[in-house]
């Protein structure tokens, strides 16, 4: 087996005398769909924000333990901008900035310092297609991100994340907003995805896990209850009696 | 089954009254304007007059128009936002924006209230001592300017807070995880959404800034000033000016035998330009409102 993408150990996060993740280690392959499932509390998204330091933001949050992405340690990172750029991030809710179409997506690779407008033009329609949302809205990328239907917002936002060409992609429960249509068709996109980039794909509904991850982490306020291939997780035998009863929705 | 018991009645009734004295109240905001506007028109008209606009003064005070006041004014307005607008929006923005919750931006959170909430004749004091002898600026309008600054500048930074606040923490987050950095944020997403509030907000400064008459009093402005008719810009930065506030207060009690209608005819000056302000801010907060984004 290859190096792990991203190997994560011991770490530990508290907001203020708060913890909220113990100490838990775990790896994630190269190319492959990584399934964190859990209850809310459970330190799901706090988890993500580790990763791609917005964590940073808050305050209150003291982090210990390392996070290695591609072998660097990103606690020690300088630049963490050149970090979130190598990691894609999709949100819960979709979010459409209040911004043109076009520039929503084009506004990663601007940030990062690329003006030239051929360029930007094809990868704006190079992301939008990615997303399956170019044919939609190819006629009309100057109209206001804001204004698409939820489920275009959240392709959108997929998009976004998609226009700094990141190495890694983080979804956090993507699909709690919109119809399950739309969700299948991201499905499919992520699908696809996958031959080019490591999917960490965060859900509560844990029939997605399985349609989807390679492996799947149970997550469980903080601690990792079980870490295995999805087949083993989603089978009537894993490891856990806890695993069995949470994705089975006996409990939880 | 829906019948109306007498408990259902009760709760009905007091419904409608309830209603009715909120609405009562609200609307009785708008007697006071209209008797105001209204009194001072009719007692003004006499004077109203565009001449009175711009003629000088004449016969000591007891004739002629408000031209070096309401240029005075003019001139403090735009001198003492052109310094506590950047400063105010900029101190507003890195509070907003930056600061984290530690003891230096609480302090200057607590400065920010408290000044707010210093009376405007303390400001003055505040200005005689600092900019009219400390600074030696002397009885000028870079005194009064500055002392009108310092007194609008906590009010700026708070609604410019507000305005900031209702841009959505969720786009913020949006942009930091592409990369982006707080000021690129601040750019493209969070200031031209806020930029109507902002505005908003400085307008209605002006109105302030137009009202004061204890700090200016104190700090530069004069009973009388003779100024060059037909120049826009009669007055130095260091020279002693009428403003129209203080041209109210000397009319109203210093003048004897005024002509009646004169210092009404300030009054509707005065207040015209700050209503004239206000509309301005209010088309403006209509206009960007209407292309709202989100």
């Amino acid at each position: 087996m290859s190096e792990p993408h991203i190997v994560v150990q011991d770490l530990c996060l508290a907001y203020g005398p708060k913890e909220v993740i113990h100490g838990i280690s775990f790896e994630v392959q190269r190319h492959e769909i990584f399934g964190i499932i859990g209850p809310s509390q459970s330190g799901k998204t706090s988890l993500l924000r580790c990763i791609n330091r917005t964590i940073d933001f808050s305050a209150e949050a003291a982090v210990a333990g390392t996070i290695t992405v591609n072998g660097q340690d990103v606690r020690q990172l300088k630049d963490v901008y050149g970090l979130r750029r190598r990691i894609g991030m999709v949100a819960p809710l979709p979010v459409g900035l209040p911004l043109s179409i076009y520039d929503n997506v084009a506004f990663a690779p601007r940030c990062a310092g690329l003006t030239k407008r051929s360029q930007l033009d094809g990868l704006v329609e190079h992301c939008l297609r990615q997303a399956a949302l170019w044919e939609e809205v190819k006629d009309r990328l100057d109209s206001l991100g804001t204004k698409l239907s939820g489920g275009q917002q959240q392709r959108l936002t997929i998009a976004r994340a998609l226009s700094h060409q990141p190495e890694i992609l983080c979804l956090d429960e993507f699909s709690i907003a919109i119809d399950p249509v739309t969700t299948m068709r991201i499905e499919d996109v992520l699908k696809e995805l996958r031959r080019h980039m490591t999917i960490i794909l965060v859900t509560n509904l844990t029939q997605q896990a399985r349609r989807l991850a390679n492996r799947t982490m149970f997550l469980w306020s903080g601690a990792i209850v079980e870490l295995d291939r999805s087949d083993v997780i989603f089978s009537e035998h894993p490891a856990s009696r806890k695993t069995y009863e949470y994705v089975n929705g006996i409990f939880g | 089954m829906f019948a109306e018991t007498p408990l259902v009645r009760r709760k009905l009734r007091r419904e409608a009254v309830a209603k009715w004295i909120f609405c009562a109240m609200a609307a009785s905001m708008i007697v006071p304007l209209l008797l105001i506007v209204g009194y001072l028109v009719i007692r003004a008209w006499p004077s109203l007059s565009l001449r009175f606009l711009v003629d000088m003064p004449a016969n000591h005070m007891r004739d002629g128009g408000v031209w070096p006041a309401l240029i005075g004014t003019i001139y403090l307005v735009v001198l003492s936002l052109a310094v506590s607008a950047p400063i105010g929006v900029l101190a507003a923005v890195y509070l907003n924006e930056y600061a984290r919750d530690n003891w230096l931006n609480r302090l200057v959170n607590m400065a920010v209230i408290n000044l707010a909430g210093v009376p405007s004749i303390i400001h003055a004091l505040f200005g005689l001592g600092a900019f009219v002898y400390a600074a030696r600026f002397g009885y000028s309008i870079v005194s009064a300017s500055l002392t009108l600054a310092i007194m609008t500048l906590p009010v700026i930074i708070a609604s410019t807070r507000e305005a900031l606040a209702s841009v959505p923490r969720s786009f913020r987050e949006a942009c930091w995880n592409v990369g982006a950095t707080r000021w690129q944020t601040i750019r493209a997403v969070v200031l031209p959404n806020s930029i109507s509030g902002i505005l908003t907000g400085l307008i209605l400064q002006v109105s302030r800034a137009a009202g004061e008459t204890a700090p200016i009093m104190f700090t530069g402005a004069v009973f009388f000033k003779a100024i060059q008719r037909g120049n826009p810009l009669p007055y130095g930065l260091h020279d002693s000016f009428m403003a129209l506030s203080m041209h109210l207060f000397t009319l109203a009690t210093q003048v004897p035998d005024v002509k009646e209608s004169i210092p009404f005819a300030t009054a509707v000056v005065l207040l015209g330009s700050v209503l004239l302000v206000n509309a301005a801010a209010i088309g403006l907060r209509v206009y960007l409102r209407s292309r709202k984004r989100w």
